[in-house]
């Protein structure tokens, strides 16, 4: 035998091994057929539902398109989307002697909450490419240049890297699967009030207020500005208002409070 | 290198943990030397599973010191990790993934990186028999290959203490042979053990040492052959009527000179008998001289509850 591998924690190590991580969540993914066409289907169902079935009853400010007005939207709700599976990957994992052996590792504890939420980002940027052939198939057009364009990404998959940090911080606080898949359709629901659908102005006042500082909306209305599909929303809250720095500075506010507690969580659970 | 005295690969003093009011462990000692095999032994319950994940940072003591492969579990958990290996009583490896894919995460994380961490877990994929099963997912696995695996992932890093939880528990006897045989194997390369176990026998045929433990505090230690000697044979007889049993009962008890246990519903005497003359037509004639009505009559190895009673708490048997 040769001598002792021995563990030297180097700069970027836990980097490293968050990349090792995202490799694993990755490869489980290839024995969830399933899962994946669900993850790359269900915008596109959601896409034909509203655009289709309820599109024809909406009506835009200034006659505006709905479904060009929607696709940005459903840009973001598959990086909400992250939350769910997320939290119910982390649920499922929760549950099992793997998780033992990876704690005693000498690895960084932010290891496999890195892992997957990078495995996350990779499936939205996936997920992405049937969406945007979708999108312009339907009339939604990019407006604005590459680079802007390119930015809305960006700011999407940022969201994404954000979502799957939340709901891993969720399904480490549940535990169990069961819990986790109900609370998933709760999730949904935090699409639902916010500027995805329909334009907030159209609501009550205290509920535009919710949908308007819902984070969701923010990176939403960054979308639409950076693709050239914006519309006009007199008094809009400041997120909404300018939709790239409260896209940015959501995403950072949502990764500095739940980056450390997923971590936490999962560092303690199991003792 | 040189070794003035026993350098101890783990050293526990005083060690307690408790799960709300239920105290798992009660200021456990151990002290297992470097390259030896140490076997806990315990019933469900005694605290062996917490033992084991304190030990390996898994779970913060509440009391006392540990020191595992020269560090502090408490204040340099990182360093212990460095240096330790642990596989559960529930598999850790991910069931997902193939054998090889598991193996090459587990590489990865050890740093063992690029082309040689492949080849390194592909040997050992071979070394464990698994080199047909490799691109199989693990859910797929038979128990016995499972815990192969999860041993191959702990022997990646080539640790210096190795901590198995009941490796055996629920496996058919051919793969529990494979298992103690790896066990051993990897003794014999100088590995530090320790493990965990139901069973008398596994501690026996592993273990240099074997440390009881019961209600979350070591008990009794000793070698297998000092413990064997120390809880000798165990006598039992079946009477043909309730009455009698009163009569076996002092037979035995003049026999053995310690308590005897009493059975009114299945009509049995037992007791435990360290006297190595004491032979089963000895016992036979006695009982007979003394107008026993005998049905049946057995001296064996007792079991690991006969055992606890022997060793840990004489005084508390009853002849009821």
């Amino acid at each position: 035998m040769t001598t002792p591998s021995v563990a030297v924690d180097r700069p970027g190590q836990w980097a490293y091994d968050g990349w090792a991580m995202m490799i694993r969540h990755l490869q489980r993914l290839r024995s969830a057929p399933s899962l994946i066409v669900l993850t790359l289907a269900a915008p596109i169902l959601m896409l034909l539902l509203f655009g289709y079935v309820f599109g024809g009853a909406m009506a835009l400010p200034d006659g505006a398109d709905y479904r060009a007005y929607l696709v940005p939207g459903l840009f973001v709700s598959i990086a909400a989307n992250g939350m769910m599976t997320g939290m119910i990957t982390a649920a499922y994992d929760a549950q099992r002697g793997v998780m033992d052996r990876f704690r005693s590792l000498p690895v960084s504890r932010s290891a496999v909450p890195l892992g997957q939420a990078l495995s996350e980002v990779f499936v939205a940027a996936v997920a992405m490419v049937p969406m945007v052939l979708a999108g312009l198939a339907v009339g939604w057009r990019i407006r604005g240049g590459a680079a802007s364009a390119l930015g809305a990404l960006g700011l999407v998959l940022l969201f994404r890297f954000a979502a799957g940090w939340i709901g891993q911080y969720l399904g480490l606080l549940l535990g169990n699967e069961e819990a986790a898949g109900q609370l998933s359709s709760l999730i949904f629901a935090l699409t639902l009030i916010s500027n995805t659908y329909v334009p907030p102005t159209s609501m009550p006042g205290w509920l535009r207020t919710v949908a308007e500082w819902n984070p969701i909306s923010a990176v939403v209305a960054a979308c639409r500005d950076l693709t050239g599909n914006a519309l006009p929303q007199p008094g809009a809250a400041w997120p909404v208002a300018h939709p790239v720095a409260g896209a940015l500075v959501w995403s950072l506010v949502l990764l500095a409070v739940f980056v450390p507690l997923a971590v936490r969580r999962f560092a303690r659970s199991g003792r | 290198m040189l070794r003035a005295m026993t350098t101890y690969a783990v050293l526990s003093e005083g060690l307690e943990k408790h799960f709300g009011k239920v105290h798992a462990l009660r200021g456990l000692d151990l002290a297992v030397p470097e390259g030896t095999v140490c076997g806990l032994l315990g019933r469900n319950g005694a605290g062996k599973t917490t033992a084991v994940r304190v030990l390996t940072t898994l779970s913060p003591p509440d009391a006392g010191t540990a020191r595992v492969a020269g560090h502090d579990v408490r204040t340099e958990p990182h360093a212990v990790r460095a240096g330790i290996s642990v596989t559960g009583q529930h598999t850790g490896v991910d069931g997902d993934l193939t054998g090889r894919q598991n193996l090459r995460l587990f590489a990865r994380l050890h740093r063992l990186r690029g082309a040689s961490g492949r080849a390194r877990a592909d040997g050992m994929l071979e070394r464990f028999g698994l080199g047909e099963a490799a691109d199989r997912p693990t859910r797929t696995y038979s128990g016995g290959m499972r815990r192969r695996l999860d041993l191959a992932a702990c022997m990646l890093s080539r640790p210096r203490v190795l901590f198995l939880d009941e490796p055996t528990t629920g496996l058919d006897p051919v793969s529990r042979d494979g298992i103690w045989t790896a066990v051993r194997e990897l003794a014999d390369s100088g590995t530090t053990v320790l493990l965990t176990t139901q069973y008398l026998e596994e501690a026996d045929r592993l273990a240099h040492e074997v440390v009881l433990v019961d209600e979350g505090r070591a008990t009794v230690r000793g070698t297998p052959a000092q413990l064997k000697a120390e809880i000798g044979s165990y006598a039992e007889v079946v009477v043909e009527h309730e009455r009698a049993l009163t009569a076996a009962a002092d037979v035995l008890t003049a026999l053995t000179g310690s308590a005897v246990v009493v059975d009114a519903e299945r009509r049995t005497a037992g007791a435990v008998a360290t006297d190595p003359t004491l032979t089963l037509p000895l016992v036979v004639r006695e009982l007979d001289a003394a107008r026993v009505p005998l049905i049946d009559a057995t001296l064996r190895r007792p079991t690991l509850d006969e055992a606890f009673l022997r060793l840990t708490n004489p005084a508390e048997e009853t002849a009821a």
